[in-house]
């Protein structure tokens, strides 16, 4: 019993995944899906189209009730959590296919990101009345901030429609960090991006690990990246683990050659 | 348990008519996005049209089919010189868009016809049958055979035809529905045309239970509109049964609550029940909510 | 002779011009591919094709100008174009967008023939074939988008970035059946693709796009063995 307890407690990581099963009628898109990332930690989930990912992630972020199992945020049940808590919980995430504001600015859309950090959560006022409240201002000049960082500053008034792919997907991050998160969920951020281009996100991610203290869960499907900038892999197949493990290691996974790198890695 | 009974298939018979005029705002919300407030007015419009050719010596059946095969040339009219032209403005200009339509319409209406009530011939023989004490018309059956068989053929069209398909891809993503050789706009038209003829029908079947005048169908429109808010803006079944629950429960409230509720109230049952539904479901009982896949 | 030919095409949303004068052609039964950074113009070169967007300038497909066409007109042109991202009707079943993808098309024979090949390069989508599309995963999605516009049964295929959400496997694959298809249909194609690498292996043809010009053309070997290629859009090591 003391020992049971004692292995969990050592076992435990900052974010725990633990046996986690979401199905849509047939289909297990997760079906027992388990692993744990260190604080600070850049971890890259990857697997097959359909593996689950993004349904891990909308687990994590509550789009999602699993049928079965746990996860947790720094010993915190997450899952309990009521649909506005996880950001408050600190957790953000970026949407594979885009979940910005076509007709909002740039800036706009980032700021968004803060509204669950605004006292008077109200988004008229916040974004109608930007410089009227001290709050509001601080938002918008931190966005503006964000921005900045992210290379975006002259798009900032632009309407995010008709933004190339790849800066939209890094509007997103932006909207992501604006929420303060301690756990940051990327999904394919990389996409629409070039291979020199892919090159510098990698750096980018390095940096904001190092300077916000962010533990990152990273999909994609770009090896160069994952690979390059990951802590550790966990690699997903029909809703379950396949492999995890350093980069070395899962590149070598016979398993994950088969179904997923092909002769590519 | 008869009078129970009667008051069931009585709340039928009118619910298939809120069921109609629901399914052509059915069509036209999910051909073009829009909420068309103006639905009742041009089934007005259309059943004055066709009490008009019955006067000059149509039969009944004839001037009503005329009406309707007319209707989706007006529909398809509409959609090309009114709604066209702003479908890319926001939905404030466009409730206000389909606004407009409705007072011109009204306003036309009054002025060929005037405001004074007409009797519109009923369609169907005067003929009922009593099966266990509850007795049904043939107008009423006559009614829900006829919204049973639109309801059908609509299913098909979408399902089974090569257009139908067209028309929902149209809908589902207008950009690649053009790359794929659709013609949108096009499809656009053909969902209002569709709607009118629907209307129509709606018309001519409420008119004789109703009194023809300029007005007539505000009351169905309400029912109508709480008839799809209740099945789902985009359903096509939920028009049918949202009418139905609310000609139900029309009647029901009539019958037993009104030394309660008063005739006047009546009408705030059905909206309750509006209501209710809206809070334990937003998207309606058969409407899709947005899929929200990230 | 030239399919696609390109005249000082010039681009732009209102004000803001986009492209500047692009002059690029691509011969009947050749595959090409633009490489560019992010925010270049590849994607507008490719809807200012098929009249998605106001252009100046010459396009001409098979001899006639089709400057100007509407979109759907192209379709029927027998040009397909899987855009950038969201290619699928959300919520059609995967073989309701299937058939759309094939609207234009009157050979239900070949329909149907059509169909179970793509079933076969992509057996996810036969395994959900009645399943909404709006709720396939995103690489799933991707793989109904170009199968979408293969039952167009084109001759021109004009692809934005084919590869986006497609796990390693599943994009050399597609690339595999895109030559597959080449060599069967004699289909052209031109490819914006982020995988730089994949793309000119299968090219005959690649276009270098900088701030809406090109910049380099040429045969797809001499452009991928140039060295300010190689280093921005090919990297050492490209282990896509
Ligand atoms: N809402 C839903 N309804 C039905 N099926 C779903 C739903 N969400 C996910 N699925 C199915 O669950 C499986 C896992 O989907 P998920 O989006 O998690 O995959 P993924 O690993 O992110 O794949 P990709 O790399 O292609 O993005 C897929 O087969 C998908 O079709
Ligand atoms: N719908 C639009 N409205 C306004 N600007 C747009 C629109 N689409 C693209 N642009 C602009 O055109 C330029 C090129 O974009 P795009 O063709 O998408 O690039 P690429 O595909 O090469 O990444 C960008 O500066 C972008 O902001
Ligand atoms: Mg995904
Ligand atoms: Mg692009």
């Amino acid at each position: 019993m003391l020992a049971a307890m004692l292995e969990r407690v050592c076992r435990v990581g900052f974010l725990v995944v633990d046996d986690v099963v979401v199905t849509f009628g047939g289909v297990r898109a997760l079906d027992g899906a388990s692993f744990a990332v260190e604080v600070s930690q850049i971890c890259g989930l990857i697997g097959p189209n359909g593996a689950g990912k993004t349904s891990l992630f909308n687990v994590i972020s509550g789009l999602y009730r699993p049928d079965a199992g746990r996860v947790s945020l720094a010993g915190q049940d997450i899952l309990a959590l009521p649909a506005n808590g996880v950001a408050r919980a600190g957790i953000a995430r970026t949407f594979q296919n885009l979940g910005l504001f076509a007709s909002q600015s740039v800036l706009e859309n980032v700021m968004l990101g803060a509204y669950h950090r605004t006292r008077a959560g109200f988004l008229g006022g916040m974004l109608r009345l930007p410089a009227a409240t001290r709050e509001g201002r601080r938002i918008r000049d931190e966005a503006l901030a964000i921005l900045d960082l992210l290379g975006l500053g002259r798009y900032a008034d632009h309407p995010a429609q008709g933004l190339p792919f790849g800066t939209l997907k890094r509007v997103e991050l932006g909207r992501a960090l604006a929420a303060h998160p301690r756990l940051l969920m990327l999904d394919e951020p990389a996409n629409g991006l070039t291979h020199g281009e892919v090159a510098e996100f990698g750096e980018l991610i390095l940096q904001l690990r190092e300077e916000l203290r962010l533990t990152v869960l990273l999909v994609e499907h770009h090896m160069g990246l994952v690979m390059g900038v990951s802590d550790t892999v966990v690699a997903l197949n029909f809703g379950r683990k396949i492999a995890e493990g350093t980069p070395d290691e899962v590149r070598q996974n016979d398993d994950l050659i088969a179904a997923y790198l092909g002769t590519a890695a | 348990m008869t009078y129970f009974l009667q008051q069931v298939v009585d709340g039928v018979s009118t619910g298939v008519i809120y069921a109609l005029l629901g399914l052509a705002m059915v069509l036209i919300f999910r051909a073009t996005g829009i909420i068309n407030f103006a639905q009742g007015e041009l089934a007005t419009i259309a059943a004055f049209f066709a009490w008009q050719l019955n006067l000059w010596g149509l039969p009944i059946w004839l001037a009503i089919a005329a009406t309707a095969v007319i209707g989706f040339g007006a529909g398809a009219a509409i959609e090309r010189v009114v709604i066209r032209p702003v479908a890319n403005k926001d939905h404030f200009t466009l409730i206000m868009v389909t606004l407009g339509l409705f007072m011109i319409t009204n306003a036309v209406t009054g002025l060929v016809w005037g405001y004074t009530i007409q009797a519109f011939p009923d369609p169907f023989p005067v003929a009922a049958w009593t099966v266990h004490g509850v007795s049904l018309s043939l107008a009423s059956v006559g009614t829900i055979v006829i919204v049973c068989v639109v309801g059908f053929l609509l299913y098909q069209l979408f399902h089974r035809t090569r257009l139908g398909l067209g028309m929902r891809a149209a809908i589902s993503n207008p950009e690649s529905a053009r790359l794929s050789g659709i013609d949108v706009g096009r499809m656009q038209m053909i969902g209002w045309g569709l709607a009118a003829m629907v209307g129509t029908l709606a018309g001519a079947l409420a008119a004789p239970k109703l009194f023809l005048e300029p007005n007539m169908m505000l009351g169905v429109l309400t029912y109508a509109f709480a008839a799809v808010i209740v099945g789902g803006l985009d359903s096509p079944l939920g028009a049918v049964v949202g009418g139905l629950a609310i000609g139900v429960t029309e009647n029901l409230a009539g019958a037993y609550l009104y030394d309660f509720v008063g005739n006047d109230l009546k009408i705030a049952v059905p909206l309750a029940l509006v209501f209710g539904i809206l809070l334990v479901r937003p998207q309606g009982l058969f409407g899709r909510r947005a899929v929200a896949r990230a | 002779m030239s399919l696609l030919e390109v005249t000082d095409l010039m681009a732009g949303y209102g004000p803001a011009k986009v492209l500047h004068g692009m002059t690029f052609a691509v011969d009947e039964g050749e595959i090409a591919t633009i490489l560019g950074a992010n925010g270049a113009g590849k994607t507008t070169t490719l809807r200012a094709i098929c009249g998605m967007v106001a252009t100046s300038g010459g396009i001409r497909f098979d001899g006639r100008s089709v400057r100007g066409l509407a979109p759907a007109r192209m379709a029927r042109l027998g040009v397909a174009h899987v855009p950038q991202g969201r290619g699928t009707f959300a919520g059609l079943t995967v073989r309701e967008n299937l058939l759309a993808g094939a609207y234009t098309r009157r050979d239900r024979a070949g329909v149907a023939a059509d169909i179970d090949r793509i079933s076969q390069w992509f057996p996810r989508l036969a395994e959900r074939r009645d399943q909404p599309a709006g709720s396939l995963s995103g690489g799933e999605q991707q793989m109904l988008a170009v199968s979408r516009a293969l039952l167009l049964r084109p001759r021109l295929l004009l692809l934005d970035e084919p590869s986006l959400g497609l796990a390693p496997l599943v994009t050399q694959s597609l690339f595999g059946t895109l030559t597959d298809i080449h060599n069967q249909m004699g289909t052209t194609m031109l490819i914006v693709e982020q995988n730089a690498g994949l793309a000119l292996r299968i090219a005959h043809r690649a276009f270098v796009l900088e701030a809406g010009r090109i910049v380099r053309a040429g045969d797809a070997a001499s452009v991928a063995a140039d060295d300010s290629v190689r280093r921005a859009y090919l990297g050492l090591g490209d282990s896509r």
